[in-house]
């Protein structure tokens, strides 16, 4: 590394970096500051006529409908990251602690189903919880249940249950990393020195592990708010969320200013959240210690 | 005692995982319209179909031409952005790299119909160009994290070695830079290529008339007269994933040292 200390290596590296922040800037920075302008404009049109409005952020808070749509994508998002990780843990928790030598081949299983199309993945939970899907024609043929049950798919119970699946990996990941980290010998002073084994994982290993559940809860949390394919597919009326109102702005109803400040205002929502999250898992982290 | 519980609760948890994909190349090779139980017996005729449907081996072409170009332009941007990050001082490192890997926090949703305003308002019309742009923007951060943690790993006196025996910087490059760097790359294109090839909502706003292979396979799950092939095609995607990861994870952790062995992005 120091090698390269004269000011003639380093400008080698602002070229090097360069394209890459040239293609974000225009795939990435540009169309979020163009969304802005959008959701200030009054017209459908492109051109801010009549000056900037905050028309459109005061419908998104003020329509009862669609400050709903905001809590439930907010609560279907929070239900699914807890869940995701907390059924995560232990098994992360088995693979860096317990599987031996077959860690890596453990690791290949658990991210191998995550790979297939995303699509079909969702999709597999409307073939297993419709109404004469797996569940229901299984059970029916075992002659368990007389008729369909019919509260299976189509609520929100549907979208927390496919979301948990399909974003596993993401939680299973960073908190194996952070557990992999921990130094063994912290745990075996703790044991010399009297600990129980709930003790030393109270105190040692889930303080050590936070900072891959807070990276498995952003991962999770963020980009499931925005999902438009599993409310579309299992959430039914009842499961809507809040992109999949966005995306009817930029179909058929056709209002885009709506539906940027929509979009914006979705960021801005889950940016704060998340950062208030990460403060107070940290704080709660350092009380734990 | 404890570990054997924690050992059961891994089994149950990877049927989890598995169980609802598995049940697409089953129903797949079973002879109903109708995915329910009982199986009405083994047929092919899903894949015949499949195999002559034009409309899906069109979206298939569009999708591998996406996934191929996101996956070498991505790779491209990653490997020089790597290489500045890990070898050179430089001022605004971490908000470089935090600009960079901004997509990871956006919801899709968002990068998607951010980007249809700017094309939009650039007059440029929809096409598969326009669906390599949004990905670019979602693959660079994988490609970057890929080839970061290799470069990393990387011995630069093997470098110097190289020129202090008599070798140009080309050759240098040639001989001992880039089959260093070969397993790092190979890994970055195959993860670039699957994100890409799996992305659907970026696509579906941003692909106009040439729908890409997510987008073409939503727009068959409105029939459910087709759902059996849509199976079909679900299951063959699955197959060639799971060799694609399987080869990614090889080629990523050969040449490093076993406490280096990581898996995902």
């Amino acid at each position: 590394m120091a090698a390269k200390t004269a000011a003639g290596g380093n400008d080698a590296g602002y070229l090097l970096i360069g394209p890459a922040l040239g293609v974000m800037a225009l795939a990435l920075a540009a169309p979020l500051a163009l969304l802005f302008l959008y959701s200030l404009t009054r017209t459908t049109g492109p051109v801010l006529e009549g000056g900037p409005t905050l028309t459109h952020y005061a419908e998104v808070l003020g329509r009862e409908g669609y400050r709903a749509l905001f809590w439930r994508s907010l609560g279907i998002s929070a239900l699914v990251t807890a869940a995701t990780v907390a059924l995560a843990y232990p098994m992360a928790y088995f693979v860096a602690f317990h599987a031996g030598r077959r860690k890596f081949l453990w690791l290949v299983a658990l991210t191998i189903p995550f790979w297939t199309s995303y699509l079909l993945r969702v999709f597999a939970w409307k073939v297993i919880l419709g109404y004469g899907g797996v569940i229901n024609s299984g059970l029916m043929a075992a002659g368990l249940i007389a008729a369909p049950l019919d509260f299976l798919l189509y609520n929100p119970f549907a979208v927390v249950v496919t979301l948990t699946h399909a974003w596993a990996a993401f939680a299973i990941l960073p908190i194996y990393v952070s557990l992999e980290k921990i130094d063994r010998t912290l745990l075996e002073a703790a044991a010399d020195l009297g600990d129980s084994p709930l003790r030393r994982f109270l105190r040692i290993t889930l303080p050590l592990s936070m900072p891959g559940v807070i990276g498995a809860a952003l991962l999770i949390f963020i980009p499931t708010t925005g999902d438009y394919v599993t409310p579309a597919l299992v959430g039914g009326p009842e499961g809507a969320m809040i992109a999949n109102i966005i995306s009817v702005q930029f179909d058929r109803v056709g209002n885009w200013p709506l539906g940027a400040a929509m979009a914006l205002s979705t960021m801005a929502v889950v940016a704060v959240l998340a950062g208030l999250f990460v403060a107070a898992a940290r704080a709660a982290t350092r009380a734990a210690r | 005692m404890r570990h054997r519980a924690l050992a059961l609760y891994a089994g149950a948890y990877l049927a989890f995982l598995y169980l609802p994909v598995l049940f697409l190349p089953l129903f797949s090779f079973n002879d109903s319209h109708y995915i329910a139980f009982p199986l009405s017996g083994f047929t092919l005729r899903w894949y015949q179909a499949l195999a002559a449907d034009a409309a899906m081996l069109q979206a298939l072409s569009n999708s591998l031409k996406v996934g191929a170009v996101t996956a070498l332009l991505s790779t491209l941007l990653g490997l020089l952005a790597a290489k500045a990050v890990t070898q050179y001082r430089l001022r605004g490192k971490g908000a470089m790299l935090g600009f960079i890997g901004l997509p990871l926090f956006i919801p899709d949703i968002v990068l998607g119909i951010a980007l249809l305003l700017l094309i939009a308002a650039m007059g440029v019309p929809l096409s598969l160009a326009t669906v390599v742009l949004g990905h670019l923007c979602l693959c660079t951060p994988f490609a970057l994290a890929v080839l970061i943690a290799r470069f990393e790993g990387f011995d630069r006196n093997l470098e110097e070695a190289s020129a202090d025996l008599g070798e140009g910087p080309l050759m240098t490059f040639r001989r001992v830079t880039f089959p260093l760097m070969l397993p790092g790359i190979m890994a970055s294109l195959l993860l670039t290529f699957i994100v890409s090839f799996d992305e659907f909502l970026i696509a579906y706003f941003l692909s106009g008339t040439e729908a890409t292979l997510p987008v073409f396979i939503w727009s068959q799950l409105r029939f459910p007269a087709r759902l059996p092939v849509v199976l079909a095609l679900g299951a063959l995607i699955l197959l060639v994933s799971v060799a694609l990861v399987v080869l990614a994870e090889v080629l990523r952790n050969r040449g490093l040292p076993p406490d280096k062995t990581r898996i995902g992005a």
